[in-house]
C-alpha cells in the first residue's frame, strides 16, 4: 500500500471482454497524465494486484473505480460488492456493467441452453466424455472450486448502488478522458461532482443527431441486414431499411458506425426519461413502416403490415443488443407453457 | 388451488370508440368478463410498447388494445401506428416467452359494445387457459444462484 498521497485508482473487469480495457488506453499519451496524478491500487490487467490485497484495503480506500464487465456468475458478485465496500467512487463502465450488453444477450435463453452450446453441441466441440464444468469437483489434493454460474446476467447497480454510469462499447477515448479530467478535477481541486446516479461520458441528445448521413422523410417497406444489401453511402441507413437504433440511443460517440456504413447498435442506451430502449426503438421502427393506409380493408392491411414486421429478424437480440440486464422483462421466460413461446429459437 | 384463476387483463381503449363501446356495453347492460381492467387512452396509438411491457412486467396476465377501426381513427391514422407496432411487439413477446394469446389487439367502433364484450369473454378464457403469468416472481424471481453441478447432464442431452 503505497501511501504517496496520489489518488487510488482501481478498475476491474467482470463479465466483459477486455474492449473496456483497451479503450482506456486508447486516451493515448494522456495514459502517462493517469498515471502520473493516481496511484494504481488495482487493475488485474495492466498490473500484478491480487484479490486478497483489495480485501485487505480499508474501506473507501479506492478513489476512484472503474468496474467493467457485467454480472455473470458469483465471483463477478463478490467483487462487486467488494469493490463498492473499498471504493468512494464506483463507476460502471462500459455498456456491459452498465446495461448488460453481450453478455446480458444470453438473458435470451437459459442457463442451461447456454452451457449445453458451450460444452456440448457446438459443431468445434469435442467433448466425448460430455464433461460440464461443476461447482465442486472432489480430487486427490481436495475439493476445488468454480464460481456460480447464474441464470441471469445482471447489470452492476443490480447488485451494489453505482455512483455513475460511462455508457458505451467501449466508450470512446475522448469520453473518458473528459470524465477522468472530471473527477481529478475534484479529487485535487475540490471541483463538484456531477449528482449521484449521473451518465456521464455522453450526450444528451439521440445519435441521429449527431449523425452526418442525410435524412429525408422514412418510408421503409422491407428490412435488410447489414450484409444483404450495399447501402447508399451518405444516405441514413434506416432510410434504406437498415434497422439503425439512432432514434433510439443516446448520442456522446459522434455516430461513428453509421459514418461508415453500419447501423448503430444502441451500444449508448437509451435516452433520458426511457427506461426500455427497446420499446423505444420498436416505436420509432412502427413509425417509419410505409405500408398500410387507413382506407383499405382491415385484413389486407393486417396481413400487409403483418408481411413487414416478419422482415425484421430477431428483434429482441436487435432492439435489446446492449440493454437485455436493464429491460423491463429482463430475460426471456423459460417455464413458458406454450410450444410457441419460442426462447432463443 | 381451490378457486378458479382469475385473469388480469389491462385494457388500453382508445377514447373516441373502444371506450365507448365499453360505455356502451354498460349502457346496453351486456354481461361479459369482469377481468379486464380499462386504460382510457386518448388514440391506441398512444400506447407506448413501454406501457404493454411494464403491465406485463407488473402482474398482468394479458394485455389488450382496442382501438377504432383502420379509417375510423379520430386521429386518421393513429390505429395504423398500432397495428404497425403490434405486430412487432407481438414478434418481440413471442421471443421472451409471451404466448400470443395474452397481447392482443382488438377493433370496436362507439356502436359495437357488443364486440368489445365478445372479445373481452373470449380473451379471458384464453388467458385463463394459459394459467397465471407471473412475471415478477416466475421470470425475474427466477435469477437466484445457478450452479454447475445442478445441470444434468443427461437433461442437456435430450435438449440439444
Amino acid at each position: 500500500m503505497a501511501n504517496n498521497g496520489k489518488p487510488k485508482f482501481g478498475m476491474y473487469w467482470a463479465s466483459s471482454c477486455g474492449g473496456c480495457e483497451i479503450a482506456v488506453l486508447n486516451i493515448g499519451d494522456k495514459i502517462l497524465d493517469v498515471d502520473a496524478i493516481f496511484d494504481i491500487a488495482f487493475w488485474p490487467v495492466a498490473a500484478d494486484f491480487k484479490y486478497e490485497d483489495v480485501r485487505n484495503y480499508p474501506d473507501g480506500y479506492i478513489d476512484l473505480c472503474l468496474f467493467n464487465g457485467a454480472i455473470r456468475n458469483s465471483e463477478n458478485e463478490e467483487m462487486a460488492h467488494l469493490l463498492r465496500q473499498k471504493s468512494k467512487v464506483l463507476v460502471a463502465f462500459g455498456s456491459c456493467a452498465y446495461e448488460g450488453c453481450i453478455p446480458a444477450l444470453s438473458n435470451l435463453t437459459t442457463r442451461e441452453k447456454t452451457l449445453s452450446t458451450v460444452y456440448l453441441d457446438n459443431q468445434t466441440i469435442d467433448n466425448p466424455e460430455r464433461t460440464l464444468p461443476k461447482e465442486v469437483t472432489t480430487v486427490a489434493e481436495g475439493e476445488l472450486t468454480l464460481p456460480s454460474f447464474y441464470h441471469t446476467v445482471k447489470a452492476l447497480d443490480q447488485v451494489v448502488p453505482v455512483d455513475y454510469y460511462i455508457p458505451g462499447c467501449p466508450p470512446e477515448p475522448e469520453q473518458i478522458w473528459a470524465v477522468l479530467e472530471v473527477v481529478v478535477n475534484a479529487l485535487l481541486h475540490g471541483a463538484d461532482l456531477p449528482p449521484t446516479g449521473s451518465i456521464v461520458g455522453a450526450g444528451k441528445v439521440a445519435v441521429c443527431e449527431e449523425c452526418i448521413l442525410e435524412k429525408n422523410v422514412k418510408k421503409i417497406t422491407q428490412f435488410y441486414r447489414p450484409y444483404e444489401i450495399n447501402p447508399q453511402p451518405g444516405l441514413c441507413l434506416l432510410e434504406q431499411g437498415i434497422v439503425c437504433l439512432g432514434p433510439a440511443t443516446r448520442s456522446g460517440c459522434g455516430a461513428l458506425c453509421p459514418q461508415v456504413g453500419m447501423p448503430c447498435r444502441g451500444c449508448y442506451g437509451p435516452l433520458d426519461g426511457v427506461e426500455d430502449q427497446g420499446a423505444k426503438m420498436l416505436s420509432a421502427i412502427a413509425s417509419v413502416v410505409d405500408v398500410g393506409k387507413p382506407g383499405d380493408d382491415e385484413h389486407q392491411l393486417d396481413d400487409e403490415i403483418k408481411s413487414v414486421m416478419d422482415t425484421l429478424v430477431d428483434p429482441a437480440g436487435t432492439f435489446y443488443r446492449f440493454s437485455m440486464a436493464h429491460s423491463m422483462l429482463r430475460r426471456v421466460r423459460a417455464n413458458g407453457n406454450s410450444k410457441k413461446a419460442g426462447g432463443d429459437e | 388451488m381451490s378457486e378458479e384463476f382469475e385473469p388480469v387483463i389491462v385494457g388500453f381503449l382508445c377514447n373516441w370508440c373502444s371506450y365507448r363501446a365499453a360505455d356502451l356495453a354498460g349502457t346496453s347492460r351486456i354481461h361479459y368478463a369482469t377481468n379486464m381492467r380499462p386504460i382510457r387512452v386518448m388514440c391506441s396509438g398512444r400506447v407506448d410498447p413501454q406501457f404493454v411491457l411494464k403491465a406485463l412486467r407488473e402482474g398482468a396476465d394479458g394485455v389488450m388494445i382496442a382501438g377504432c377501426h383502420p379509417g375510423e381513427c379520430h386521429y386518421v391514422e393513429g390505429n395504423i401506428k398500432t397495428l404497425r407496432r403490434y405486430h412487432l411487439l407481438k414478434n418481440l413477446l413471442r421471443q421472451w416467452g409471451i404466448e400470443d394469446e395474452r397481447f392482443q389487439l382488438v377493433w370496436a367502433s362507439a356502436s359495437e359494445g357488443n364486440v368489445l364484450a365478445e372479445a373481452v369473454n373470449r380473451m379471458t378464457e384464453q388467458v385463463r387457459a394459459l394459467g397465471p403469468l407471473n412475471w415478477k416472481e416466475s421470470v425475474i424471481g427466477f435469477d437466484g444462484r445457478g450452479t454447475f453441478s445442478k445441470v444434468e447432464s443427461a437433461s442437456l442431452v435430450e435438449e440439444g
